[in-house]
């Protein structure tokens, strides 16, 4: 067998923009032959986007780079690009017969129609559709016309198929069937497959490798064990499963404090009094009723049953709310001990530890950032100076009502961190504020966002 | 009880609304020249009407009026459906002022799209006649087409064009074998309506048509109805207009039932 | 050819030669409109058109009656054509779609077709042709036009927004008053401006319903064309263009919904 480099496709410096958005930030990635890649990334985070480079819908800024089998593919219109595409909303043609859809791609190569129709039952036999070949494709239901696009792509033997969140619209049942099925697909024709989905269970269940995205960014590349347990920082492990996510302080290697507790851990390195963010899956933190020798202890807040665990919310002695997932029940109000394992307390160093704004001052007392002047104390600052500004996460007020504040700004993404929550809200400019509060918000409520003057600090830029 | 009162009402107003043209069809078989004179059963003012003869200038208005109709039908609706795609595929600012433009000949009057088109026609120099009236109406339909285009664009899985280029088509071949058949619908309607459109069309025609002798249906009567007596032939002429139009209304409910009865099924 | 052939791969290109078309039939005859209107007899720059207009007392009078007669043709046609819409739309009252199909029916026969119908009517009952006439001519040629506009809206309506005013306390007569008429007000808008339109530029129609009797403004437009008074025409034309442009306000973007399919 002619040696085949083991990587199939490279993505290299990937960028894209419509207008001041960015939708891919400098994207780089290499998918290995006969892989299962997954796309994995809430709706707005690229992954689309992404896949549709890959066949060919949208074309990247320039700088970018995408080759297949070490030729540039970029260049390539879509009809000549040797991969093909598994449709959302399966994108079947509505006046051709089961059989006609699937034909359609190989009628264009002018395959031999003998060669046709072998192929196109081996397909139907594949996707467990033999017998529908006349079949009107708007009589199918969701699951069927779902096979019907997936034998119509792989009959033409691509050795890439792309498939954008082709189960999104199947109800729960039909997609873990479906699931599995696509699995077994993926073994009997050991082609590459990229799968771009915003569930973090189908992820885990049918990749080999997941490549998690948020704003344009690849945020970690791993097997789905390697992003469950190692989440690479807050925004992973708050999109893959549950989990709690709090401040914590490194206070030499291996030991971390965290809900007013030390723990030992396994993570060294970050150095010493370092902030970082802490993450616990629910289902590493042991609940016994008994508080002696607990590593820290708690009141149960409340109780529901999941099925095959429990999952409780309990109030720490130091006031910070946990969830915990555990096969036995404790009543409310029930006062528990709990302990933590060091090798199940993941430490991650913090993005960043206070808001981080470019502004110009426009008189002492006043400095133009985010689009708009805010007022701020005498620091020693004239007119027209370049300077960084830092506000607090809690320092941030925000409003009901959007009159109320300097900016309108609207919640783009909750963090729980036990105590409060940390929210990222977007402005209508596209600037990103941190947060901290204590208030509840909804992802997507438009809010007014102001900052007292006094918490406003500028230094000056070199 | 009120849905006797309810249905009495539809059907008052429905009495009529078909009052006339039913007084016209029942006139229509019998010869008297004068309406509302009933001498006896006949047919001889069909037969008339068909041989020509006396009333060659009404068999010619049909006949202009029919090859005008057709000639702008198939003309908008080409150029509207092309015209549809095009605006389909347009963002922003261009889009919204060749929307606007579209929508002109739909809104004005007929009277000032008739004035307008003679101003032009006067002002380039170009004598009026058939190919004036043609383009006219070629310039008042086509919206009609883009409009009943539109729909079907946007209601098309946008994914099944790039579907078909993935599977290996060319954008041509795309267009040709995926996007046609599937906006066939709204080109059918917006043929008929475009034909229909023409046939009615009066004051345009009359603007336009120039002072060759041309005569469409509309004109006929009109300049007919102006000479005081009409002639007997529009009663036959008229009920069989009529009869054609509801036939085809049918065949095109008929059509649209299938049609949401396929969609229903999806 | 292949600089052809480019320009067509992108597919908002395609709409270029409609655009031409549209700029050569549509934009560049209205902008003549208004160059005529503003020119004297000798091609230079001029008010005089509009000043005979507002000097001649006939002109202003037949200019405010046609108003005044499109105005009542319109307030009749919601009075007769508002409950019909409504019954038709209503499931309890009428379930015949072929009642649907016939009052739409009248919209597709030639208009001159239908008001010699007319005139044969009012002839046949010994009704005397005139402003009587012409009023009912209009109604009964445009009635359609109104109905079918409100119809439309009414049965697109959100169903559930009737039993949730139900549900919350309203009887019948205020789901009616409150709920029913403003969701219906686009249909109703849109009927406004496909019977006023009309009715405000016929001239035909007119002639023949009054006998050449009653003179209405798209008459005296239309006989100044014909005399070759195209100045005076042109700046006439533009007059009604503003009332239809103030009339369209009122309904800004509604009609586009309702009237995009007849059929």
């Amino acid at each position: 067998m002619a040696k085949k480099s083991e990587t199939i496709i490279k993505i290299e410096n990937l960028s894209k923009s419509f207008g001041e958005k960015v939708v891919l930030d400098n994207i780089n990635l290499d998918i290995k032959r006969g892989e299962f890649v997954t796309l994995l990334g809430p709706s707005g985070c690229g992954k689309t986007t992404l896949l549709r480079m890959l066949a060919g819908f949208t074309q990247p800024d320039a700088g970018g780079v995408i080759t297949m089998e070490d030729k540039d593919i970029l260049s390539m219109p879509p009809h000549q690009r040797p991969l093909n595409t598994v449709f959302q909303r399966y994108a079947l043609f509505p006046h051709l017969n089961v059989y006609e859809n699937i034909a359609f791609g190989l009628k264009l190569k002018k395959v031999a129609s003998k060669e046709i129709d072998k192929r196109v039952r081996k397909a139907l036999k594949m996707v467990s559709m033999t017998d529908y070949e006349d079949r009107d494709v708007n009589s199918l239901s969701g699951g069927q016309q779902q096979r019907v696009a997936i034998a119509r792509a792989i009959v033409n033997q691509p050795q890439v198929l792309l498939l954008d969140e082709p189960l999104a619209a199947l109800d729960l049942k039909m997609r873990k069937d479906m699931q599995m099925e696509l699995k077994e697909m993926h073994e009997a024709l050991g082609i590459t497959f990229i799968y771009v989905t915003h569930d973090q269970e189908e992820a885990l269940t049918l990749s080999d490798t997941i490549v998690v995205m948020s704003e344009g960014k690849i945020q970690q590349i791993g097997t789905p064990i390697d992003i469950y347990n190692e989440p690479a920082n807050s925004f992973v492990a708050d999109f893959i499963g549950e989990s709690n996510i709090l401040n914590g302080t490194m206070i030499k290697d291996k030991e971390v404090e965290f809900i007013g507790h030390k723990f030992e851990c396994v993570d060294s390195g970050f150095g010493e009094n370092t902030a970082v963010d802490v993450v616990v899956r629910p289902e590493d933190i042991y609940i016994v009723g008994n508080v002696e020798n607990a590593d820290f202890t708690g009141t149960v807040k409340s109780c529901t049953f999941k099925g095959v665990h429990y999952e409780m919310f309990v109030e720490t002695d130091k006031g910070f709310e946990m969830m915990i997932q555990d096969y036995n029940a404790f009543e409310e109000g029930a006062t528990v001990g709990m302990f933590i394992k060091p090798s199940d307390i993941h430490v991650m160093r913090k993005e960043r530890t206070c808001n981080t704004f470019q502004g110009v001052m426009t008189s002492p007392t006043t400095v133009e950032m985010l689009g708009t002047e805010f007022e701020c104390k005498e620091q020693g600052l004239k007119e027209g100076d370049n300077v960084t500004v830092r506000v607090a996460f809690n320092r941030v007020e925000l409003h009901d009502y959007k009159e109320d504040g300097k900016l309108i700004g609207s919640v783009h993404f909750i963090l729980y961190k036990g105590d409060h929550y940390h929210l990222t809200v977007k402005t209508e400019d596209g600037d990103f504020i941190y947060v901290d509060t204590n208030d509840i918000w909804d992802n997507f409520d438009v809010v007014g966002i102001s900052i007292d003057k006094r918490d406003i600090y500028v230094s000056k830029r070199v | 009880m009120k849905k006797f009162f309810a249905q009495l009402y539809l059907w008052i107003l429905l009495a009529l609304l078909y009052a006339p043209i039913i007084i016209i069809a029942i006139f229509s078989f019998t010869e008297s020249k004068v309406l509302g004179n009933w001498t006896g059963f006949s047919t001889k003012l069909y037969t008339s009407l068909f041989s020509g003869g006396a009333h060659h200038s009404l068999l010619s208005a049909i006949q202009n009026t029919l090859s005008i109709a057709l000639i702008a039908a198939v003309a908008s609706t080409i150029l509207g459906t092309i015209a549809a795609i095009g605006i389909y595929n347009m963002r922003g600012r261009k889009k919204q002022v060749i929307n606007f433009l579209n929508d002109i000949p739909m809104l004005n009057p007929d009277i000032i799209t008739g004035i307008s088109l003679f101003l032009l026609f006067v002002s380039l120099g170009i004598s009026q006649g058939y190919t004036t009236v043609v383009l006219a109406h070629i310039a008042f339909c086509t919206p009609y087409v883009v409009l009943n285009v539109m729909p079907r664009l946007q209601q098309m899985n946008p994914n099944i064009y790039e579907a078909a280029l993935d599977l290996g088509a060319t954008p041509f071949q795309a267009l040709r074998k995926i996007i046609i058949p599937e906006i066939r619908p709204g080109m059918v309607s917006g043929f008929i309506l475009a034909f229909t459109l023409s046939i009615d069309d009066f004051a345009v025609t009359l603007f336009t048509k120039g002072n060759e002798g041309l005569e469409t249906l509309s004109t006929y009567i009109y300049a007919d109805a102006r000479k005081g007596g009409l002639t007997p032939e529009l009663r036959p002429l008229s009920t069989i207009i009529f009869v054609v139009v509801l036939l085809l209304l049918i065949i095109i409910n008929v059509r649209a039932k299938r049609a949401a009865k396929r969609k229903q099924a999806m | 050819m292949n600089f052809i052939a480019k320009i067509f791969n992108k597919r908002a290109n395609w709409a270029i030669p409609y655009a031409i078309f549209l700029a050569m039939f549509v934009a560049l005859p209205l902008v003549l409109i208004v160059v005529y209107a503003f020119q004297d007899a000798e091609g230079a720059f001029s008010l005089e058109n509009f000043v005979k207009f507002v000097e001649q007392p006939e002109a202003v009078n037949t200019f405010i009656y046609s108003i005044g007669i499109a105005l009542i043709t319109t307030i009749l046609c919601i009075l007769l054509g508002y409950p019909a819409a409504w019954i038709l739309s209503n499931r309890n009252l009428n379930r015949s779609e072929v009642t649907v199909v016939l009052f739409i029916l009248p919209m597709w026969i030639n208009i001159l077709i239908r008001t010699l119908a007319t005139v044969a009517l009012f002839d046949f009952l010994k009704f005397p042709l005139g402003e009587g006439a012409l009023i009912f001519g209009m109604v009964y040629n445009f009635l359609p036009f109104m109905i079918y506009p409100i119809y439309n809206t009414l049965k697109k309506m959100d169903h559930s927004l009737i039993e949730a005013a139900e549900d919350l306390g309203a009887t019948p007569m205020e789901v009616f008053g409150k709920v029913t008429i403003p969701l219906s007000m686009p249909g109703v808008m849109s009927g406004i401006m496909m019977v006023f339109m009309p009715t405000i530029s016929t001239f035909a129609i007119a002639e023949l319903l009054t006998m050449n009797n009653v003179k209405l403004f798209g008459t005296t437009i239309q006989e100044n064309i014909n005399n070759g008074m195209w100045n005076y025409g042109a700046a006439l034309s533009l007059i009604m263009l503003v009332i239809i442009g103030i009339t369209s306000l009122f309904s800004d973007g509604e009609e586009r919904g309702d009237s995009d399919s007849i059929i």
